[in-house]
């Protein structure tokens, strides 16, 4: 299991956006990938999932990945967080 | 008499024709099954049609409209592609026993509740495309046709109890004469769509499916928010001549939009619009407008829960800079306690007219006056941008206004940011104070805008929104017009503009008397742009001046009023 924190650094947080560039990355990836928030996990694969994080500016949340390619999953999605997504 | 109906105009035009509805049977039974394997393979089936349907309804709309709108129906591919709500179904279908139908349903309805539950407005939005995606699967599990316009052979009306964006998407623009939907309101998406199709479209009509049947004569009154189901001969001679001018003016005011505000004898004057936000800058370009007279800042603060940043701010200066094209005045934030900025924790007053608000919140918060100003500053690099302060009521907070102002230049340029540092800076005249010492302030502003809506107010000590008594609400009283022209006068007699982005100026019945007294520019809702243009065209200044001096020779509105009526 490879765990990584990261915090949000745009200004309305994980919107549909970047909710779509995570979901878009971690389906490249065959590990099972989930992001925490809190008291809520969710499977960083499913668009629904990511949305109802409502995760907002400054926040941290927690990447986690199981499996073959855990560790680049867990690093490139990451990096887009870190990158604010592009914005 | 036909069925009259009555709903919320959506989208302007007259249409008569006939109906065709739009029934939308969703219903099924839910039923143990026990060929669960059957079941969840008619689900896959029908979660792949969808798929191949949204894919070819995102292609068609890239193509016709573009990316933004065919970015729904990618939205909607990622909900379909969603492990989270295909697995839950499954696991339904597996445990519960039950059809394909019941479980795709429910499962739906759970995530929609999810969402429609959030804070957001964003997220809150995501449920109705949701519950639009959901539908589909169910339409294509029950084996229900979608909607195909495609095969109709002559125009028709669409009426239906709602149209979502997969509706709309696939309706040929050539077949449909316009819309009428029992639900939604103003800005529902069959509003929108109807605008930009430039077809006539009433919503909101409560029932409408009830009196109608496929193939009724109908008649779309989209500029009323009127329908009529099964008229009368007469009433369908009547609205053929209402259909007919409207086109008529329509086509009449579209030649205007190229031509200048300029009087018979060639007195020159200015005529922009007022926008709230950067989209209302086409509206107002369509509709021949010069500029912006007045940006209303505040839709920038408004529905959210913390303030702009200077990007975003920036952003949108910039981008109304650019598609303009020509002046664009931006008042600086003008709130109050009366408005919805629960973030800026403004205090609820017994008076907030007379209160805390607007420059006065500005000049106390000078961090947030300052971001605002480096915003616009910034914007001023990227076309003819100027800086007007609502709400002043003594020369001391222009000084200090303009004060700020200069700090924040200072900054920009040792931080070696462009701006324009030649922009016009004015202020609002909406304080009666401020008119009566406008010769004060006009040797330090730049221009003045006369916010007749508010300076009304104040002037005639009388709340519109009282009911008891608005009637007392006078444009026309006297003390009005007097105190306009003393600002007109005071501004010429320092050599400069003076302007007026309330009401008033929209107001075609009021247009000679200002152009009278010498008003310089107009600026206006977009829509009244041709008729107040038409008005000063058609007129010469030298007769625009007897009317003014006419008009301020009555004592009462009511004379006033039925003077330049």
């Amino acid at each position: 299991m490879v765990c990584q924190n990261a915090t949000i650094r745009n200004e309305t947080g994980i919107h549909a956006r970047p909710a779509s560039l995570i979901v878009q990355k971690a389906g490249q990836y065959k590990a099972q990938v989930e992001l925490e928030y809190g008291q809520k996990k969710v499977n960083a694969k499913s668009i629904m999932g990511v949305m109802s994080l409502g995760v907002n500016q400054s926040k941290k949340i927690t990447v986690m990945a199981e499996g073959e390619d855990a560790q680049k999953a867990v690093d490139e999605i990451i990096k887009l967080i870190e990158n604010g997504f592009g914005e | 008499m036909g069925e009259n109906l009555t709903g919320v105009a959506a989208s302007p035009g007259i249409i008569i024709g006939e109906a065709m509805l739009l029934e939308e049977d969703l219903s099924y039974e839910k039923e143990i099954v026990e060929n669960i394997k059957g079941e969840k393979e008619r689900l896959k089936k029908a979660v792949q049609r969808s798929k191949e349907q949204l894919a070819s309804i995102k292609e068609k709309v890239l193509s016709d409209m573009g990316e933004d709108e065919a970015d729904i129906f990618k939205a909607h591919l990622m909900v379909l592609e969603d492990p989270e709500l295909i697995s839950a179904v499954k696991e339904k279908i597996e445990t519960e026993k039950i059809n394909a139908e019941a479980a795709l349903d429910e499962t739906i309805d759970k995530f929609v509740e999810m969402f429609a539950d959030m804070d957001s407005e964003y997220l809150k939005e995501r449920a109705v495309d949701i519950q639009d995606v959901g539908n589909r699967v169910l339409k294509n599990l029950l084996g229900k046709e979608v909607i195909s316009c495609s095969e109709l052979d002559k125009k028709v009306v669409l009426v239906a109890q709602d149209l979502t964006p997969s509706d709309t998407a696939q309706i040929d623009q050539e077949q449909v004469l316009g819309f009428v939907t029992a639900k939604g309101g103003r800005t529902s998406h069959t509003a929108i769509m109807a605008r930009s199709m430039e077809l006539p479209a009433v919503v909101g009509v409560d029932g409408v499916l009830n009196e109608l049947q496929r193939g009724d004569q109908i008649i779309v009154d989209g500029v009323n928010g009127k329908v009529i189901i099964k008229p009368t001969k007469e009433e369908i001679a009547q609205y053929k001549a209402k259909a007919e001018e409207y086109v008529a003016r329509k086509k009449k005011l579209a030649k205007l939009k190229e031509l200048p505000a300029v009087t018979k004898d060639g007195h020159q004057t200015e005529i922009v619009a007022n926008i709230g936000t950067p989209k209302d800058v086409k509206g107002a370009i369509d509709n021949g407008a010069e500029g912006i007279g007045l940006y209303r800042s505040e839709f920038l603060y408004m529905d959210r829960e913390s303030l702009p940043t200077e990007e975003e701010q920036f952003s949108a200066y910039k981008e109304v800079a650019k598609k303009m094209n020509g002046p664009v005045i931006i008042r600086t934030l003008d709130v109050g306690g009366d408005k919805e900025i629960p973030y800026l924790n403004l205090p609820k007053e017994m008076n907030p007219f007379l209160g805390y608000r607007a420059i006065r919140v500005c000049l106390n918060q000078k961090d947030m006056f300052k971001t605002q100003l480096r915003a616009i500053l910034r914007a001023s690099a990227y076309g003819q941008v100027k800086i007007m302060y609502p709400m002043i009521s003594a020369v001391e907070q222009l000084r200090a206004a303009n004060e700020i102002l200069a700090e924040v230049m200072n900054e920009l340029r040792e931080e070696n940011i462009d701006f324009n540092a030649d922009l016009e800076v004015g202020m609002m005249i909406e304080v009666p104070a401020a008119a009566i010492t406008a010769d004060i302030l006009a040797k330090e502003a730049d221009f003045f805008s006369i916010g007749t809506n508010d300076l009304i107010q104040y002037t005639t000590a009388t709340d519109r929104m009282n009911e008891n008594i608005s009637h007392l609400y006078q444009p026309f009283h006297p003390a009005v017009l007097r105190l306009i022209k003393r600002v007109v006068d005071a501004a010429h007699e320092e050599g400069k503009w003076a302007g007026m982005c309330g009401e008033m100026a929209g107001d075609k019945r009021l247009t000679p008397y200002l152009l009278g007294i010498g008003l310089d520019e107009f600026s206006m809702s977009a829509v009244s742009v041709p008729e107040v243009k038409e008005t000063i065209r058609n007129l010469s200044l030298e007769e625009a001046q007897e009317v003014a001096e006419q008009a301020l020779s009555y004592k009462t509105a009511e004379e006033i009023e039925n003077y330049l009526s």
